[in-house]
């Protein structure tokens, strides 16, 4: 049985719909990661989990008990979970007060708080810092009292609101590190809202893609990141090459697919004639000064049209009679002299094509 | 001019002699608006925190006259509370007019608007995400209210600094529910009020003087205690 089932979950803001029949089970255990774009509803859905908020319409049961829209039961349930927000607001007091706060509002006794209290400090690298007050702390520093003291209570569930926002690459990986340490020695129910894409993917064991206020793919990350099931799903988790064509021939499994002035090659079993979109990643495209041999049955020649760095790789963009995007490491840009107008050949399998059938009225 | 550095010398003389009549007049001052401060903080906070944090039908219109009476004369607070301790009036029988504790209540009444209206603006000054925060981490109804209070101490430490800077500068209710009765309801401000009549300028100016060293030093302790 499901530790967190959630049932036809519909939420309004007045007028405003926010999110439209959720539907989700997380097992015991399990650390599940909702993704998606800013605004698509996530923290909605983690505050609607942790009932800070009551839903316009569905229903929530944790550890199969039907959570009731107010009263007593709601606190209960509550003080089984822990909630670190996106903004972490620590308390105007020292560390070891802010930690302690949630055991004391359980009513654990003063030893007992206090070993906790020192334990997790110690597990997240702040023991030096107890009698400091909270608010003279660097961000990522709050951030670990934040995730400290949601995880001192021991909660069956911990929600996590984008928990590396705003957060430098030290203290991000600092957090993440804690986070694995969380997932894998206390075996703790996770469920985490993130726009990092690269955080869910590491992170999490399934993964759920929220766009609009609404659930369209849940999967492995592996099923999310490379099998997504719409264009926007396809945008949004990175695939930066969505084409529209036609199928024009399969051939055991080989597709062809016309995309107007030129022809490209996946596996699919897709009937001819259909209308689909080939995605590929920028990350499965080779670039090379020549056409080389080599396995991948689709190779373009184009021209650079920009290329931008982004620190360890480097994004390239040709014009191949269709525009392509690849994702090259800033060792292999330079190696290769890439610079607008640069001619170049990208290459990619048949295997790196994603397809996604075309809807009727979709936009191209 | 003269006559206000004569003050300023009958000042430090009348200080510095610990002068009987003006120490037994400032300590009365004083027990007087500290009792009325700790009296109206003990019903503003509670009182606030709840208005604060429930949401009730006329909510706003109640905190519009709450800041309405921050202005409300002293005289009018003086007449009400002449008027219900007066042995006509329904509260007679207790026959405190014109003894410490009508000042008490009518200082009480005088700064309750301010204290309460000051919690309730000290308290909004809390974010959401505190209250969000106390709430995620279990913390009860009541619970995630005391965190809101303690959050918002400093801001509630001014609202109380504000109320008694208001005790013990009025004159108005002291002078008509005390009496101003020599040796027993007697404060520095009424005193300087008579004192003025009567042409005795250097002892209201001493008096004045004490008065501002006396704020200055509750205002200098409470700020100390808001740095800490």
């Amino acid at each position: 049985m499901a530790l967190m089932e959630i049932v036809g979950l519909n939420h309004r803001y007045g007028e405003q719909k926010v999110l439209e029949n959720i539907n989700l089970n997380i097992d015991k255990g399990e650390v599940f990661a909702l993704i998606g774009p800013t605004g698509a509803g996530k923290t909605t859905v983690l505050r609607l989990i942790d009932l800070l908020e009551v839903p316009s319409a569905g229903e929530i049961y944790f550890d199969g008990l039907r959570i009731p829209e107010s009263g007593k039961q709601r606190l209960e349930v509550r003080r089984r979970m822990s909630f670190v927000l996106q903004k972490p607001r620590v308390f105007n007091l020292s560390v070891y007060d802010n930690v302690a706060y949630g055991l004391r509002w359980r009513g654990e006794r003063k030893d007992k708080i206090d070993k906790k209290v020192n334990k997790i400090l110690e597990m997240v690298g702040l023991k030096g810092y107890k009698d400091r007050n909270a608010h003279t702390l660097s961000g990522g520093e709050a951030q670990r009292v934040a995730l400290a003291r949601a995880m001192v209570v021991e909660p069956e569930i911990l929600l996590l609101d984008e928990p590396t926002a705003n957060l430098d690459p030290v203290s991000t990986e600092r957090i993440e590190q804690i986070i694995s340490y969380i997932i894998e020695r206390r075996n703790t129910t996770m469920i985490m809202a993130t726009h990092d894409m690269s955080q869910g993917q590491q992170l999490a064991d399934r993964i759920g893609v929220i766009i609009n206020g609404k659930i369209v793919q849940v999967g492995d990350a592996k099923e999310v990141f490379r099998l997504p099931k719409d264009k926007e799903v396809a945008n949004f988790v990175g695939m930066q090459n969505i084409i529209a064509g036609r199928i024009v021939t399969n051939a055991k499994g080989i597709v062809m697919i016309d995309i107007g002035n030129n022809v490209i090659q996946a596996v699919s079993d897709c009937p001819v004639g259909e209308e689909v979109y080939a995605g590929i990643r920028p990350e499965d495209i080779t670039l090379a000064l020549s056409k080389s041999e080599s396995s991948a049955r689709n190779c373009f020649c184009g021209k650079v049209s920009k290329v931008a760095s982004l620190g360890p790789v480097s994004r390239v963009e040709m014009d191949c009679g269709f525009p392509l995007v690849a994702l090259v490491t800033s060792i292999s840009a330079e190696e290769l002299d890439l610079e607008k107008g640069r001619e170049v050949y990208a290459s990619f399998k048949a295997t790196g094509v994603h397809l996604i059938k075309r809807q009727v009225g979709d936009t191209l | 001019m003269l006559e206000i550095w004569h003050g300023l010398i009958k000042a430090l003389e009348l200080i510095v002699s610990l002068d009987p009549e003006v120490m037994e007049i400032a300590g009365r001052s004083l027990r007087i608006s500290v009792t009325s401060c700790l009296l109206a903080s003990s019903i503003c906070i509670p009182l606030g925190s709840l208005i604060h944090f429930h949401n009730f039908r006329g909510k706003r219109a109640v905190i519009n006259i709450i800041q309405t009476l921050f202005s409300v004369p002293t005289v009018v607070v003086g007449l009400f509370v002449f008027v219900l301790f007066s042995n006509a009036g329904p509260l007679g029988t207790f026959d405190i007019l014109f003894t410490p504790i009508a000042m008490v209540i009518g200082q009480m009444i005088l700064i309750t608007p301010i204290m309460l209206g000051l919690t309730i603006s000290a308290l909004s000054g809390v974010g959401k995400e505190i209250v969000d925060t106390a709430i995620s981490l279990g913390a009860s109804g009541f619970q995630t209210a005391l965190v809101v209070v303690r959050e918002s101490r400093y801001a509630v430490l001014a609202a109380v600094t504000m109320g008694f800077g208001r005790a013990i500068s009025e004159v108005g209710c002291a002078l008509m529910v005390g009496g101003n009765i020599r040796g027993f309801t007697r404060t520095i401000t009424t005193a300087i009020s008579l004192e003025t009549s009567k042409g005795d300028l250097e002892l209201s100016i001493a008096l004045g003087i004490i008065l501002l060293s006396l704020a200055l030093i509750v205002n200098v302790a409470l700020n100390r205690l808001q740095q800490r």
